[in-house]
């Protein structure tokens, strides 16, 4: 690619000492805000978070599915705008994910699985107005709290980062993946073939080193410029997300009634005083959460649903319609989603699905992913953090004002959706590339990836594989060419040394957990 | 829902097998002074696949997973089935309007172009599984390809597949 191609970066490019004083964050942040605040990315914003408000309340639909259907869309406008217009999307689907969960009993996207736990007997109880101001508030101070988080953490982070060689990228990879395994919660097996054929199928194409055509599957020309990562994500997460939706929600589900007002919505945001603390705890966990490659914002609103159950004084309370199991999840998947930009910003590690699309984004507009974006592309990154305080601000005001128009939506039949989704995946799978070959592929993988689906293969690490898969063999292939072919450059240096140890032990979590449940179970 | 187990992992595992094959078309092994080759990156991942398919299937087979207790049929009943099935071919055939049938020079089924296709596949997804009313069905058959038209072809300059109809658009450029 450029000068990355010997085995570590140029030290000129490295700054010594801590160079981002609390000063110069708030420098970059105001010129960030020079940049996020042009008439065209305020315009790109509010699209976005209507856009994602909308594909975040439409049951079976969430972020995922939202940014990897409309990223064809960007490829006109200056990658700025691009990240300032998908980064809403990626907000305003958690904010409206929400609004189905509540409403229909239905979660609008798995991150919203938690909130209808109480959000739903709180609209069946007439509450739901409550329900609905209490999910937008605490998604606004979940999303508040970890913007502030984001913007202190990721410029150390970053220049952290910019320490690294190529084996400390590979093995960092390999911590990645190693969450799937710790973390990931799936069966083991599938979870690591998911890994693998993620990887395998982004090696199709021209070999990232000697240039020159493998994997040319039944010698069609088509697979000479490899295998989009979009064409595998619009596949899984257009096309198979939606016979999925068909196939589960087949059955018109109860809408509630909710009446809404400005007294209703002042009162209803009177009640939240005593969630504060439940608010907060969303806020912090969600974020730490989110910035695990293999947790996301659902684990992150579940964990949060949990630790406040667990927290309260009245836990019986929960499951009846509670606002703080409302608030708890809505915080916690909010702060999850900005969390999760972390390490896709600082060190190229796509923190979701959803960031692992954003990143593969990135490479497509010609920035390359990973700490010298704070470098090389300030505009570019400011511009993202200041963009998601403003778009914060505007989407839980179109979130609140706009209630009775979302619930409308609602009412809208999936079998008009449904074929709008696949007209968008059918145009979307052929713009990045300008080959029909793709929309063939894009069908396969969508029939593929339900199938799997539905026998609990995992989706998530294929996708974060294709995206990654060029990096890690890069990066492990020059590692090795620099190291004469030994692996032991791999554990030599302290900080590889170090991301091995702990993916080490995240391979060997799930059968600790196994050994203590069976034990516990042996005990009782 | 087993026997959906065992076949989805056969197929997996015959196409990992075929990727390793596939693979060693480039050196696999260590080439001097220049490191891994090509090959080897993809060899030892669907060699990788192949290990973890095979796994599934012995697990499969003794009953050891979830999906290989279960008894449940692989669609949660004969109505969704029907309509994934139908979906599925709708979508296929909509793909096959728009890339069309050719073998070597000869056509079996001229490409008719995304705009044919899509007018089509709308209407008969919402008339035949919507039952929605006519003016409704062709107002979002019509609007949907022109909003299509305007956005990607005029605004994003995406040239999108037309085959034989291509020269009827020839006026809007």
């Amino acid at each position: 690619m450029d000068g990355r191609l010997l085995a570590e970066r140029s030290p000129a490019r490295l700054k010594p000492g801590p160079t981002h004083t609390l000063m110069d964050v708030i420098y970059n942040l105001i010129a960030g805000f020079h940049q996020s605040l042009t008439g065209f990315n305020i315009l790109m914003m509010l699209v976005g978070s209507t856009a994602g408000l909308f594909i975040g309340a439409m049951p079976g639909l969430g972020s995922i599915n939202g940014v990897a259907i409309l990223l064809p869309v960007t490829f006109l406008v200056p990658p700025t705008s691009a990240i300032i217009f998908l980064g809403a999307i990626y907000y305003g689907a958690m904010y409206g994910g929400a609004i189905s969960s509540i409403m229909l009993g239905i979660p609008g996207a798995s991150t919203a699985v938690a909130t209808t736990f109480d959000g739903r007997p709180m609209a069946q109880n007439g509450e739901a107005d409550v329900a609905l101001v209490a999910a937008a508030t605490a998604s606004f101070i979940g999303g508040t709290i970890s913007i502030i988080l984001f913007t202190l953490f990721a410029p150390p982070l970053a220049d952290f980062a910019l320490k690294f060689g190529q084996p400390e990228e590979f093995t960092l990879m390999v911590l990645a993946f190693s969450t799937f395994v710790g973390l990931g919660g799936d069966d083991l097996v599938k979870t690591l073939f998911c890994i693998f054929i993620g990887l395998a199928l982004s090696a199709v194409g021209l070999d990232v080193i000697s240039g020159r055509p493998r994997l040319i599957f039944m010698n069609l020309p088509g697979f000479y410029h490899g295998i989009n990562f979009l064409v595998l994500a619009i596949g899984i997460y257009g096309i198979g997300e939606v016979l999925w939706t068909i196939e589960t929600n087949r059955g018109a589900p109860m809408m509630a009634k909710a009446e809404i007002s400005v007294r209703r919505i002042w009162n209803a945001l009177k009640s939240l005083r005593h969630s504060w603390g439940t608010i907060t705890m969303g806020s912090l966990l969600g974020y730490f959460v989110g910035v695990l490659p293999a947790a996301g914002a659902t684990p992150g609103s579940l964990m949060a649903y949990g630790m406040a159950k667990s927290m309260s004084r009245t836990p019986q309370k929960f499951g009846t319609g509670f606002v703080d199991g409302v608030v708890a999840p809505e915080a916690a998947n909010n702060a999850a989603s900005t969390g999760s930009m972390l390490p896709m910003l600082t060190l190229g590690i796509p923190g979701s699905p959803t960031t692992a699309i954003l990143l593969g984004g990135m490479v497509i507009w010609g920035l390359e992913p990973g700490p010298m974006l704070f470098v090389e592309h300030k505009d570019f990154v400011w511009g993202l953090i200041s963009s998601l305080y403003l778009a914060n601000v505007a989407t839980v005001l179109i979130n609140i004002g706009f209630i009775p128009a979302f619930i409308m939506i609602l009412r809208l039949p999936f079998t008009i959706l449904a074929p709008i989704i696949f007209v968008l995946c059918l145009v979307g799978g052929y713009a990045p590339t300008n080959d029909l070959h793709d929309v063939w592929l894009m069908l396969i993988f969508g029939f593929g990836g339900y199938i799997m689906r539905k026998l609990n293969y995992p989706m998530a690490p294929i996708v974060l594989a294709i995206v990654l898969g060029p990096l890690s063999e890069r990066s492990l292939r020059q590692s090795l060419i620099a190291s004469h072919g030994s692996w032991s450059v791999f554990v030599t240096r302290p900080l590889s040394l170090t991301f091995l140890l702990l993916s080490v032990g995240l391979f060997v979590l799930p059968f600790v957990k196994a050994r203590i449940s069976a034990m516990k179970r042996a005990g009782a | 829902m087993k026997r959906m187990d065992a076949i989805v992992a056969a197929v997996l595992a015959a196409f990992s097998a075929y990727m390793m094959w596939k693979s060693t078309e480039l050196p696999i092994g260590w080439i001097h002074d220049y490191g891994p080759g090509g090959g080897a990156f993809p060899f030892w991942l669907s060699a990788a696949m192949l290990v973890c398919t095979l796994i599934i299937l012995v697990r499969t087979g003794l009953g050891l997973t979830p999906e290989s207790q279960s008894d449940a049929p692989f669609f949660v009943d004969g109505e969704a089935r029907r309509l994934v099935l139908i979906v599925g071919a709708a979508l296929t055939i909509m793909i096959v309007l728009t890339s069309g049938i050719y073998i070597g020079e000869v056509t079996i089924l001229p490409a008719v172009g995304v705009y044919v296709a899509i007018p089509l596949f709308m209407i008969f997804y919402m008339r035949y599984l919507g039952h929605h009313s006519w003016p409704l069905v062709l107002a979002i058959s019509i609007l949907t390809p022109v909003v299509t038209f305007l956005f990607f072809e005029k605004l994003l300059l995406i040239l999108l597949p037309k085959g034989i109809t291509d020269a009827w658009f020839y006026i809007f450029f």
